[in-house]
């Protein structure tokens, strides 16, 4: 019989804000262990929670960015557990009225080669909510210490529908909803600081039926890859377990990426009984047509549709959008540049950007926004090979005092002496006349009609003008003179 | 008011992490019936065509702005941790 799998996920996002979602006490990641703690933190008695109006703003936005339906009003509810992780005995949560409904997250599929686009489809959410996050748990072998700081950053929960049937899907999956979180300015999405997080359910089922088969929730899964190795890996298990005449059984499975292995982790409730109520300390929010407007007017393009914009109106390569989209900042720096650059100079942008560029901020460990080159001076430097005044391994050299200096092109040109030579097309013709005169048995040969015996001229005067001639020139003036000869 | 039958006094202590003596678990599932009884009675009221509300008052978007101010000093924080290290509060190993 053949299985497919089925999964869905639970990404949770943090919110990136100053303070916390219920509490002004600031919010942030590497601080002092409970640095970032006041009374409504730690739940002592009399503490009211008021909400955080940066953090709805955030989560509205990110369900106008996935299409989702904004939910008129909602509520807060108490999910009551017992765990050192959260001070209160319940995390703020939402249960039936989240504040945003459906939406989907386009996602792209391997391409049949790097270089070429995948096939695209659109994955169906089931909601977003808006909860707190917890505090964070150091395991040692005798306890446990625990630090609050984490405990009531806003963090959203993004809940796909059991829609998804590889680990490549699920893969792709995190990646677009991270682009997109980025691209809205609503988290930065940094996996190894925990500010996104996934949980998978995974299942089963023969092919052509429509029941779910039992489900088996993945934990742990905190990098991109280890979401893509780990679902790949529990549905091998399962595929294994059924094929072994086994039975599967509801469990939650913990992933460890180091060994590429899942155990079974202990359940402490045979299950879950949250006892959600709605939280009185808190009001419903509203959110009317004028509010999500003002929302929207502020929410970005979609990386995908920049990608398909840059492709149709830039004509560059599919492998350099692919470098340049994920971050914003890299894709309107190339679309700047680009747009100074002037027509049919976009691809030479882009590759400056996806090779030099990238790899000079990486060698200086520098982000985008401290580089010294600029929109302009990359197009300025475009313009001045195109125009043949300057070859392009000495554009090379030019690019990296740039980006060094933050001279302007024109100005290195000048003071390193690497404009294209000889300026003077009369020297230029005299070495080629040389070359010619010098070699008869290659002139003979381009005269019996052998194109490429045209190369042996070329040699002598790349050596004559020290290698700064402009071979499109010196191309050029051969066949002019052999034209005559 | 003797407590209704399916009233799970077991699953609810340990929902509770609390240890009842059997002398406890007969008194507390009496007093718990009670309560019960009383959310049965509100539970009988005809409530078609009300909206349901999750406050008594009709009070929306109570918020503040994002501005982060200071916290407790890490001291204080812990002040009343039965035990601390590093900065940290100690609690028996648990594993969710």
């Amino acid at each position: 019989m053949n299985y497919e799998a089925v999964i869905g996920l639970e990404v949770h996002v943090q919110i990136k804000t100053h303070s916390k979602v219920f509490t002004r006490v600031g919010a942030g990641y590497g601080h002092e262990p409970n640095t970032l703690t006041d009374p409504v933190v730690l739940a002592l008695p009399g503490t009211l929670p008021v909400m955080n109006k940066a953090a709805l703003d955030a989560i509205i936005k990110a369900g106008l960015l996935l299409g989702c339906e904004i939910a008129p009003v909602c509520k807060w509810d108490r999910k009551q557990y017992f765990y050192p992780d959260s001070p209160k005995n319940y995390q703020i949560s939402q249960y039936d009225q989240p504040i945003c409904i459906g939406g989907s997250v386009e996602i792209e599929l391997p391409g049949a080669a790097r270089n070429i686009m995948g096939e695209h489809k659109k994955i169906p959410l089931a909601r977003i909510h808006l909860e707190e996050d917890v505090g964070k748990l150091n395991h040692h072998a005798a306890d446990s210490l625990v630090d609050y700081n984490r405990a009531g950053t806003p963090l959203m929960e993004i809940v796909s529908d059991p829609a998804m049937h590889t680990a490549e899907e699920a893969y792709a999956y995190l990646t677009s909803i991270r682009h997109t979180m980025i691209y809205g300015g609503i988290s930065d999405c940094d996996m190894e600081k925990g500010q996104l997080r996934c949980d998978a359910n995974i299942s089963i089922r023969p092919v052509g039926e429509t029941k779910l088969g039992t489900k088996v929730e993945l934990k742990n899964l905190n990098s991109i890859s280890f979401v893509r190795d780990g679902i790949a890996h529990e549905i091998k298990r399962q595929l294994a377990v059924v094929a072994a005449g086994g039975k599967l059984i509801q469990e939650t499975r913990d992933y460890d990426g180091q060994t590429g292995t899942s155990q079974s982790l202990r359940s402490k409730e045979m299950a879950h009984d949250y006892r959600y109520f709605p939280d009185p300390d808190l009001m419903p929010v509203q959110v009317d047509a004028a509010w999500k407007e003002k929302l929207r007017a502020e929410c970005p393009e979609l990386p995908f549709d920049k990608q398909r914009r840059f492709l149709r109106d830039y004509q560059v390569p599919y492998t350099i959008t692919s470098v340049l989209i994920p971050e914003r900042g890299l894709s309107d720096f190339f679309e700047a540049s680009a747009q100074l650059a002037g027509p049919g100079r976009a691809q030479a942008v882009g590759n400056w950007i996806a090779n030099d560029f990238l790899r000079e901020l990486s060698a200086a460990k520098l982000p985008l926004g401290a580089s010294k080159i600029t929109p302009a001076s990359l197009a300025e430097l475009v313009g001045l090979v195109e125009a043949g005044t300057l070859l392009n391994t000495a554009a090379k050299e030019v690019f990296v005092a740039m980006f060094a200096t933050g001279e302007a092109p024109a100005a290195v040109v000048a003071r390193l002496g690497l404009a294209a030579v000889p300026s003077d097309a009369g020297e230029l013709e005299t070495w080629c006349r040389d070359s010619i005169a010098a070699n008869p048995k290659a002139l003979a040969e381009f005269k019996a009609g052998k194109d490429g015996a045209i190369n042996a001229f070329k040699g002598p005067v790349m050596k004559a003008g020290k290698g700064k001639a402009n071979p499109k020139l010196v191309d050029e003036t051969l066949r002019r003179l052999l034209a005559g000869a | 008011m003797a407590a209704p039958s399916d009233l799970n006094i077991d699953r609810i202590a340990e929902l509770s992490r609390l240890a009842l003596t059997a002398e406890e678990k007969v008194r507390f599932s009496a007093q718990l019936g009670s309560v019960l009884g009383h959310i049965e009675q509100l539970s009988k009221v005809d409530v078609t065509g009300i909206e349901p509300t999750a406050h008594a008052f009709p009070l929306h978007n109570i918020w503040a702005a994002d501005i982060a101010r200071p916290g407790l000093a890490v001291a204080d924080a812990l002040r009343n941790a039965p035990a601390q290290r590093e900065n940290m509060i100690v609690v028996p190993k648990v594993m969710e």
